[in-house]
């Protein structure tokens, strides 16, 4: 499955460059993410529960950061293993880009998923995965700039519903 | 007047009985004393190396037994495949190997990589999770065609390509392709058989029992064929003698082909309940089941149809893909060969026919045997190209049909087979009658009136069943002979158990088995009972499938009985102090002939087993008889099927409005039961045709694998039954086995999904969609509405 969409946030592309690069801040993202650990350089180690039409699982996986050209693009990859539930895997190239009132975020995602919830889920795949990407920027965005400048609604909780609140728009705040 | 009783009686179904009250005793109702439970860990990647598999963590965990890997079964045999093809260039097919669970790869969704036994399932299945895997994803191979490409990733890296065999059969190139270039007309069509999945009611459960004081090992097994399991697993996987091996097929929930074939999980318990002293026990999920069980089907072809001028067929040619999967299946590679390949004649007088079929591994499940095995795709594509040439020449189908029909028998067709006896002409001319075909504008109007599009679909098939001639088929490849074989055991009061090599699950041998022998012997039916499916209790029979229960197996039992009553008659000779050739038997009465001098059945079964008054000198006493029997011949049923369907042009949906079959079966048993295997056929056909489908992604992960995604056909995808209308009326009796009988079981899978499509492309020329023709199975809502709109 794949799709390719992008969005305008309100941050210079070196502060949503050092945002990509900080283990904090994809934790926060990931929908479902309840542990992240590790370093840009070295990879990121990850625990997410997700819910995948009938399949509940906890995937353990690793994110790799590659391709980096700092303040302009970088490929991540992830790969997570949910036991019986099968596996999920995906990347995303990501493309930031100066515009006016700030960087243009642009992606192209590529996921998979392979036992059970592919034998299970393939029909919601392709629903389920684009509700990820975009809870992923939305979260992203909001992280980065805060709720009051995200736009067209309001950004999307954090699916596992911890503290997103109290985390909106705190990257912009620490680094500004 | 219709019998009551005996041969043409439509009693009711004995089984019933207890499968109706939940009495029925399945595999899973078995419970062995202190037995294990055994779950596999099954990849979740379609390819992959396997670099570690670390079951140490696991193997503490609460109730585990033991845990099984890829080597505890080195120096094991692999499952062995049943039939050797040679290919067109002389050379045996590939045959890879196919470990009980995996060595060094995974090669499909499902495939086995690890079992662990444990005191319960639960604990089995916790403990699999604990499992830690190194696998590295390799690229898999999905699509034929790209399997075949040079280059291609390799299934098994020890072949030179994905290629099992390149198989070609029938008329040679020379006097086809000379056919072709004398053709006025050539129509071609491209075509995909779809993958099935053959979701028999009862999913496979296998049970391992060993007892280390006899050296005695039981496996209780969800089987079609409980000898052909003990052969294969006894003497090519496990090596155990069959003295000290009994396979028991108990009552069997549905097989439909996928149980004939030895599986993994079978060999597994058997040999793990010995390896942990223990039972052994496994029951599939359906989850399991469809990426296990063998799947059916999987054909890409290529047909083309030559035409003389008077529209005479002249000359079929067929290049065909087929699918293996990841290893070969029991019986995989004769299915594309010579279960289809014979029939590529079909009902017609067609001078050359050649067969082209290329068998490729591909990651995916394993295709083996699926109702029809072979001759569906057969009739698949004959039958489309001939419904697509009709079109184009603007003829009558039934016409075109009909001018090309085989009438003089026997008949031996330019694809090996030899067909014995038929009358295409009257089960054509009965459908046309029972469809009223001259009434369908009418009806086609009324539709239309509705907004609807309406389409009549017809076609004939034939198939070769009562398999097999052992010489023939040993010819052709077969490891196995295809006799069968009965016991009549008449008990000292008169009663009769008969043991069968066949297996009944679902096809009511307890009922019909009894019919034949009670008119035999004009004694009741109630007398008679059938004892199958343990190899402790009945003679070596080859099991169940090919539509060969009655026409193989029953003519063994005919063969025995007739034993017994040669016997019964000597010995009433000598207590009426008559000849025995001067005896008479009829209505269980032996009688000396033109005398009023007569003895009862019973008085000789009990003077057989009492012999105080007896010829002891000349025949021994007791009554019991054991016949083999080896078919001369295949049997062949044929018929003309018709259906009509109508569309709805707004969203492309399906309905079948009226299905009718006239088959030709020879003598009909039991009628009753005839038509019920008819319209359970015709009801999987139709579940081909507009619903059912395996698929895959292009990675080989398997995506249709519960039924929220596989759509089985429903009570109300099939016609009403008034609309449902199956006749068996026609009947040339087969001239070669003592009951003239010719097989039911797979006729209405066979016969029925080219007359679906046939109709809908009917329904959707009828609506001026004319650029459509051709839609591939499942003819799904989406599929017709993307040809309507030239999608």
């Amino acid at each position: 499955m794949q799709m390719t969409d992008s969005r305008t946030i309100a941050a210079s592309p070196e502060e949503v460059w050092a945002a990509i690069l900080d283990p904090e801040v994809l934790k926060a993202c990931v929908p479902g993410c309840t542990e992240m650990s590790g370093s840009a350089e070295e990879g990121f180690e990850a625990t997410v529960v997700q819910k995948v039409g009938p399949v509940k699982a906890t995937f353990k996986g690793t994110v790799v950061l590659s391709d980096m050209v700092p303040g302009q693009s970088l490929t991540l990859t992830g790969e997570g293993k949910g036991g019986a539930a099968g596996f999920a895997k995906g990347g995303a190239d990501v493309k930031l880009t100066a515009v006016e009132g700030g960087t243009e975020l642009h992606y192209d995602v590529d996921a998979k998923v392979g036992g059970k919830l592919a034998q299970l889920g393939s029909r919601i795949i392709d629903g389920f995965a684009k509700k990820m990407a975009d809870q992923f920027f939305s979260n992203f965005q909001s992280a980065v700039e805060g709720p009051q400048e995200a736009g067209e609604g309001a950004p999307l909780a954090n699916a596992d519903g911890d503290d997103g609140e109290k985390k909106k728009g705190w990257f912009k705040k620490l680094v500004s | 007047m219709p019998k009551d009783h005996g041969i043409g009686a439509s009693p009711k179904r004995r089984e019933d009985v207890r499968f109706l009250t939940g009495a029925g005793n399945y595999t899973d109702d078995i419970n062995v004393h202190g037995q294990a439970y055994v779950h596999f860990l099954r990849s979740d990647m379609a390819h992959g190396t396997i670099n570690k598999i670390d079951t140490s963590a696991a193997e503490g965990m609460p109730g585990v037994v033991r845990i099984f890997t890829g080597a505890d079964f080195e120096g094991v045999g692999g499952l062995p495949c049943g039939w050797e093809i040679t290919d067109k260039n002389g050379d045996a097919m590939k045959e890879p190997g196919h470990p009980v669970l995996c060595q060094g790869k995974v090669r499909h969704v499902g495939d086995p990589i690890a079992a662990v036994v444990a005191d319960s399932l639960e604990e089995a299945r916790t403990a699999a999770e604990a499992i830690e895997l190194d696998i590295t994803e390799l690229p898999a191979v999905v699509d034929m065609g790209k399997a075949l490409e040079a280059g291609s990733t390799k299934v098994h890296d020890d072949l030179a390509d994905n290629l099992c065999y390149d198989w070609q059969f029938g008329s040679d190139t020379e006097t086809t392709d000379a056919a072709f270039k004398s053709a006025a007309h050539v129509t071609t069509l491209e075509l995909v058989n779809n993958r099935l999945v053959a979701n028999p009611m009862e999913p496979r459960v296998a049970v391992g029992d060993y007892s280390r004081a006899n050296d005695e090992h039981t496996l209780y097994t969800t089987s079609q064929n409980p000898h052909v399991i003990r052969l294969l697993m006894g003497a090519f996987v496990l090596g155990i003698p069959e003295h000290k091996l009994r396979v028991v097929a108990p009552d069997v929930g549905g097989g439909f082909g996928t149980k004939i074939f030895h599986y993994a999980e079978e060999a597994f318990c058997t040999f793990a309940a010995k390896a942990c002293n223990r039972p052994v026990k496994w029951t599939s999920t359906r989850s399991e089941a469809f990426m296990s069980d063998a799947h059916g089907r999987d054909h890409v072809t290529t047909i083309e149809l030559a035409l003389d001028k008077d529209n005479n067929f002249l000359a079929v040619r067929t290049d065909t893909k087929a699918n293996m999967g990841a290893y070969l299946s029991t019986f995989a590679s004769s299915v594309p060969t010579w279960l289809h390949g014979t029939l590529m004649a079909g009902n017609y007088k067609t001078p050359a026919v050649q067969v082209n079929v290329k068998a490729v591994f591909t990651n995916t499940v394993p295709v083996d045997a699926y109702r029809g095995a072979g001759r569906p795709e057969a009739t698949f594509q004959l039958e489309r190209v001939i419904d697509k040439a009709a079109r184009e020449l603007g003829v009558d189908p039934i016409a075109l049909r009909r001018q090309n029909f085989i009438t003089q028998f026997p008949y031996a067709t330019p694809v090996a087979v030899e067909y014995d006896t038929g009358d295409y002409e009257a089960t054509m001319a009965k459908m046309e009658e029972l469809m009223d075909i001259g009434g369908f504008a009418a009806r086609r109007k009324a539709s239309e009136a509705k907004g609807m599009l309406r389409g009549l679909g017809v076609n004939c098939f034939i198939e070769a069943c009562g398999i097999a001639p052992s010489n023939l088929v040993g010819q052709l490849g077969a490891r196995a002979g295809l006799y069968d074989a009965a016991t009549v055991r008449v008990n000292a009061t008169g009663s009769i158990s008969v043991m069968v090599g066949a297996h009944s699950h679902g096809q009511g041998h307890e009922t019909v088995f009894p019919q034949v022998v009670a008119e035999m012997l004009g004694i009741d039916e109630g007398m008679i009972d059938i004892v199958h499916g343990d190899t402790s209790k009945i003679p070596f029979g080859m099991g169940t499938y090919g539509s060969r229960s009655l026409a193989v197996c029953g003519s063994a039992m005919v063969r025995a009985t007739e034993k017994i009553i040669n016997k019964a008659k000597k010995i009433a000779g000598h207590l009426l102090e008559a000849s025995d050739s001067d005896i008479e038997l009829k209505d269980g009465q032996f009688t000396v002939a033109g005398t009023d001098k007569s003895v009862a059945w019973g008085d000789v079964t009990l003077a057989a087993y009492v012999p105080h008054n007896y010829p002891l000198e000349d025949i021994e006493p007791g009554l019991e008889e054991t016949a083999f029997y080896d078919p001369a011949n295949f049997t062949y049923p044929a018929g003309a099927y018709a259906c009509e369907v109508e569309v709805d042009p707004e969203t492309g949906k399906v309905t079948i409005e009226k299905f009718v079959s006239a088959d030709d079966f020879g003598n009909v048993v039991n009628p009753m039961i005839v038509e019920g295997q008819v319209h359970g056929g015709i009801a999987q056909g139709i579940g081909q045709a507009l619903l059912e489908n395996c698929a895959y992604d292009e990675n080989g992960q398997l995506l249709s694998a519960s039924y929220m995604d596989y759509a089985m056909p429903r009570a109300d995808d099939i016609p009403h039954m008034a609309s449902y209308v199956v006749d068996h009326s026609c009947q040339t009796p087969c001239t070669h086995n003592p009951l003239g009988v010719k097989g039911c079981g797979e006729a209405g899978a066979i016969g029925s999904p080219p007359t679906v499509v046939n109709a809908v492309i009917d329904a959707l020329h009828s609506g001026g969609h004319t650029h459509v023709s051709h839609i591939d199975m499942p003819v799904s809502p989406s599929r017709v509405w993307a040809a309507m709109n030239g999608q």
